[in-house]
């Protein structure tokens, strides 16, 4: 059996999206030496969404953005039964002296953010890289790595599963937790 | 996305179409990665890959080395000049003695055909052929199909001829598998003398006369005349070779334009002309290029299917 829960509607989402603009801008201000970054596939997604509402409240700032592929930095190639799909690397622009914000929609073991850092090193020597995730699915982590900005705190469990959904690919933006009974 | 069909790469006559499109997307990717500021990514580490050179390389040892190095696996590497091979060991003692060094994956150059097959069937490691005798040279034959992709976006439909030494090359025998597998035409050139018997099953034409080939095609891909490999005189001499087969600017003019690619080592002056090799028709340097990335592919996607590391 499949029990489904919704965690955040479209509404939920525009908001939470605005709020953390608002707290990207309390300590990026004018965005000159900060830059958003991807993280391939699914964090683009959100990293777009992102970048429009900061366009929005400060249309006068250039917004420098990219999108980071993880998948030859990645630490299970050996590990996994299917084969890792590679994305794009969408980075043409140096991170060296940058203030990077890395972005993602789901934050579980820390490993795809472990990796994210690797790849994003092979662009230069940020200044410092920070954290922001739509979902925290805290006591997950196998790794020590924290967000900076949290979209919703999520205690959930191994056998729960948060799926997030994009208007671009699911048809609506929402966001859902799957527990599924063995 | 689907895995790799094959454990091994051994021959592009045992890929399917699919398998090919994999490994030019997966070289679409790290080609990207090779354009980086920092080149390497930590895919294989822990993964070993022996080199084995029984026979004469320069470039694709070079290029392998690299694609290794940049997939930050730990590499080894044998020729056989120096070696026990000299000694009276057999291929399969050699190997396993490499093998018993934890080695998960065997690049290997042979003169005898059909040596990594033989070595597939009897280790337990993932082998990549780097040209066996006058057999197959898979990942030149792929880095050859990728260069024209990227050239004009597809290889279905265009028009390839190889010329020169068709009877001594495994680059020829494997093109024409892998540009067959993708929906191009190939047809050879070069004197009857060097032509294999079998070219009719593989459904290839012949031209004996250079510039009707040249008038017909859209990629010329022009090999160089192995002479290390020729036990007899199959034409009076190069410079006749060159006279009747030699690609200058004179048989380029007045027709239209055509891509000149070339394995290496080129003989100047033998099967191009220098004004040729140097001109911007000529995509020989790209292959290189893309050699690293199709390398890369090819040992990411093998090492994927190496499980309980």
């Amino acid at each position: 059996m499949i029990e489904e829960r919704q965690i955040l509607n479209q509404h939920d989402i525009e908001i939470t999206i605005e709020r953390l603009c608002q707290q990207l801008i309390e300590n990026h201000n004018d965005f000159t030496d900060t830059v958003i970054i991807g993280v391939q596939p699914r964090g683009t997604f959100l990293s777009k969404r992102i970048i429009t509402k900061l366009q929005t409240l400060i249309p006068s700032s250039p917004i420098q953005s990219g999108n980071v592929d993880i998948s030859f930095y990645r630490d299970d190639l050996m590990r996994r039964d299917e084969p890792i799909v590679p994305e794009v690397m969408d980075m043409n622009l140096s991170v060296e002296g940058k203030n990077v914000v890395l972005i993602d929609d789901v934050l579980f073991t820390g490993r795809s953010i472990r990796s994210a850092i690797d790849a994003l090193m092979a662009f230069g020597r940020p200044k410092s890289v920070e954290l922001l995730t739509l979902i925290d699915r805290r006591f997950s982590r196998h790794l020590p790595i924290q967000p900076n900005y949290v979209g919703r705190t999520i205690d959930a469990i191994e056998s729960e599963r948060v799926i997030v959904e994009w208007k671009e690919i699911n048809g609506k933006d929402r966001i859902l937790m799957v527990k599924s009974e063995k | 996305m689907s895995n790799l069909s094959v454990d091994h790469l051994l021959g592009i006559k045992y890929l399917k179409k699919s398998d090919i499109d994999l490994i030019f997307k997966t070289a679409d990717n790290f080609k990207k990665i090779i354009n980086q500021p920092i080149k390497k990514v930590p895919s294989l580490r822990d993964i070993t890959i022996a080199n084995l050179f029984f026979e004469n390389s320069t470039r694709t040892k070079l290029s392998f080395e690299l694609a290794e190095k940049r997939l930050s696996a730990d590499v080894i590497n044998f020729a056989s000049a120096s070696s026990s091979v000299k000694k009276g060991e057999t291929l399969l003692d050699t190997v396993n003695n490499i093998l018993a060094m934890k080695v998960d994956i065997v690049v290997m150059r042979h003169p005898n055909p059909g040596a990594s097959v033989f070595l597939s069937r009897n280790i337990d490691a993932k082998i990549v052929n780097a040209g066996d005798g006058a057999h197959e040279h898979p990942t030149q034959a792929l880095l050859d199909a990728y260069s024209i992709r990227e050239k004009y976006g597809k290889v279905e439909g265009k028009k390839v001829v190889i010329v020169g030494d068709i009877l001594h090359s495994r680059v020829a025998l494997s093109n024409i598998y892998c540009l067959q597998k993708l929906g191009a035409e190939v047809k050879v050139c070069g004197p009857s003398s060097l032509m294999p018997k079998h070219l009719d099953a593989l459904g290839v034409e012949h031209f004996s006369n250079l510039k009707e080939a040249l008038k017909w095609c859209d990629v010329a891909n022009v090999l160089r005349i192995q002479l290390e490999r020729q036990d007899v005189n199959y034409f009076p001499s190069l410079r006749e070779y060159a006279m009747v087969y030699g690609i200058d600017k004179e048989v380029l003019d007045g027709l239209k334009e055509i891509t000149i690619m070339h394995p290496g080592p080129i003989n100047r002056g033998v099967e191009l002309s220098s004004d040729v090799a140097d001109s911007r028709h000529a995509i020989i340097l790209d292959q290189v290029e893309n050699g690293v990335a199709i390398r890369m592919a090819v040992l990411y996607l093998l090492a994927g299917k190496i499980k309980n590391k």
